[in-house]
């Protein structure tokens, strides 16, 4: 970082990253002012797809908001949706059936590895490696397919209910999950092989894009960018909620903070998310997986209820205040993507383009999510 | 120095490793399928969009125009019509239109009938050049299948 800034104010240039940019994964936009090829100040430009999920979901009763959640991050789509279902029946007092909690910690922890590993293709694509992606989108595809097979859809899955899940799942399900899980863990050093030890790699990654554990608490990152930057906090560890404090897993920390830990972070995850989901499947007990006494119109009790559920970029938190109508009074939705780009102006500052580039695509940015 | 070299070294490895696993998996079977000419066959559950479900008694519609798929859509993508015909009890169904330009397939209508008279179909190959293409009458689409 030694010739950076070195020529005269007036000398920066301004490039526009996005909003049309490979890079960015979507519609995002960040303003690079430029000295030569490093970076003096990065501005995010947010908007492009702002939808007003916020203010649609007062404008629909709380079960017709059900679909919006899957369509803000579109990659794991069930962490949304257990975080919405979850708040409500916190607001209407629902109770949960067990086998419902399984269900839904199975399917959104395969949603989760899906998630992770359409994040790592792409990754490695805008580092400029295509071929991982295709071996990533080969493993993906057996979860999708395993998806659709019990909710009916490949993507955005609207598959929890108030009060549980839409479908039971059946043998075959148990069965091809059991078959993922083994087959992942026999690729993984495969991945590790082709992707991690490669040199190419290590050298655009290790002590690239730096975050410190100070300027992930200014922002409130949180997920694998705060885990790689030797932050301990996981939501399902930490606010435990549906059956994860009966799950024994490890949360991936690292120390160094750079753009590798981040990538090792969720590396990990994929391999604890596999644990988990072996584990719920020995333990998924029988019995109804939808509660019964379920009103049909909702009208939680007036009050301001919150809830917090941890996706594959980090804490998904929905607060809702019901003033005791059938729609919500307010929805407020706290994504984790916009806390961790936030962080992105004031850790590539002073960072040659390229790197800038592997530090954006290390923060796994949707930006549906980011926009709502 | 030392360092430097092992480094060059354990580098170059590490590529040749790399390149070792694409070339393993050259000569596996292929994982794709040929679209269109080789399908892969569909899930029970898949969620398309609705289609009246005909009563295997009468030939006719489940349809009782009660309305409650029209108010469970987030979308209001359902338009449902029925009158009162001499003779026979109930609503009759005229109209089922469902805007499919609006639809996000979230399957909510199909869960708030009650006498089962709606389902997902498994048409997926749904491309056109006109809105109105997307404009399904769903009715006669039910009269076309008998």
């Amino acid at each position: 970082m030694s010739a950076f800034a070195e020529s005269e104010a007036n000398e920066t240039f301004v490039l526009n990253l996005g909003p049309q940019h490979p890079a960015t994964h979507g519609v995002l936009r960040v303003k690079l002012t430029m000295d030569g090829e490093y970076i003096v100040e990065a501005e995010p430009v947010l908007g492009y797809i702002h939808r007003m999920h916020e203010k649609m979901g007062e404008n629909r009763t709380w079960a017709q908001f059900l679909p919006n959640t899957g369509r803000m991050d579109y990659l794991h789509a069930l962490a949304f949706n257990h975080g919405y279902v979850s708040v409500v029946e916190r607001a209407a007092g629902i109770e949960v059936p067990e086998r419902a909690e399984y269900l839904r910690v199975i399917t959104s922890e395969l949603n989760r590895v899906s998630s992770h590993l359409l994040w790592f293709g792409a990754f490695i694509l805008d580092l400029g490696g295509f071929s991982p992606l295709l071996y990533a989108f080969d493993d993906r595809e057996h979860i999708l397919d395993l998806l659709e097979s019990v909710t009916g859809s490949r993507l955005t899955y609207c598959y929890f209910r108030f009060g549980g899940v839409y479908n039971d799942i059946d043998d075959n399900f148990v069965a091809g999950a059991r078959a993922f899980i083994k087959r992942l863990r026999d690729r993984m050093p495969m991945y590790h092989n082709l992707v991690t030890k490669n040199i190419i790699l290590m050298k655009r990654l290790q002590e690239v894009g730096p975050i410190s554990a100070e300027m992930c608490r200014k922002y409130g990152a949180t997920g694998p960018v705060c885990r790689g930057s030797g932050i301990n906090f996981d939501v399902r560890k930490h606010e435990p909620y549906s059956i994860y404090p009966e799950m024994d897993f490890e949360v991936p920390v690292y120390e160094q903070g750079d753009s590798m830990a981040r990538y090792m972070v969720r590396m990990d995850e994929i391999e604890q998310s596999l644990r988990i989901v072996e584990q719920a499947l020995d333990k998924l007990p029988e019995g109804p997986v939808m509660a019964e006494k379920v009103p049909k119109i909702i009208k939680p009790p007036k009050g301001d209820y919150y809830h917090a559920v941890e996706t594959a970029r980090g804490s998904f938190g929905v607060r809702v205040v019901s003033d005791g109508s059938n729609t919500p009074y307010r929805l407020k939705l706290r994504s984790p993507t916009f806390s961790n780009l936030s962080l992105y102006g004031e850790a590539c500052r002073g960072m040659l383009l390229p790197d800038a580039l592997a530090l954006m695509g290390s923060l796994d940015l949707v930006i549906p999510e980011i926009d709502r | 120095m030392i360092d430097y070299l092992r480094e060059i070294i354990s580098g170059t490895w590490s590529l040749f490793v790399g390149l070792g696993i694409t070339i393993r998996y050259f000569f596996q079977p292929v994982v794709t399928v040929q679209y269109p000419y080789q399908t892969l066959p569909m899930t029970p559950r898949f969620r398309g969009h609705i289609e009246l479900v005909k009563d295997e008694e009468t030939g006719e519609t489940k349809c009782i125009v009660c309305g409650m798929c029209q108010k469970a859509c987030p979308s209001n993508c359902i338009t449902v019509n029925g009158e009162k015909r001499e003779g026979v009890k109930g609503k009759v169904l005229t109209e089922y239109t469902l805007d499919f330009t609006k639809c996000s397939l979230c399957g909510l209508c199909v869960e708030s009938c009650t006498p089962k008279a709606i389902t997902f179909s498994k048409d997926y190959n749904l491309a056109g050049v006109k809105k109105e293409a997307y404009i399904f009458d769903l009715k006669k689409r039910l009269e076309a299948k008998n």
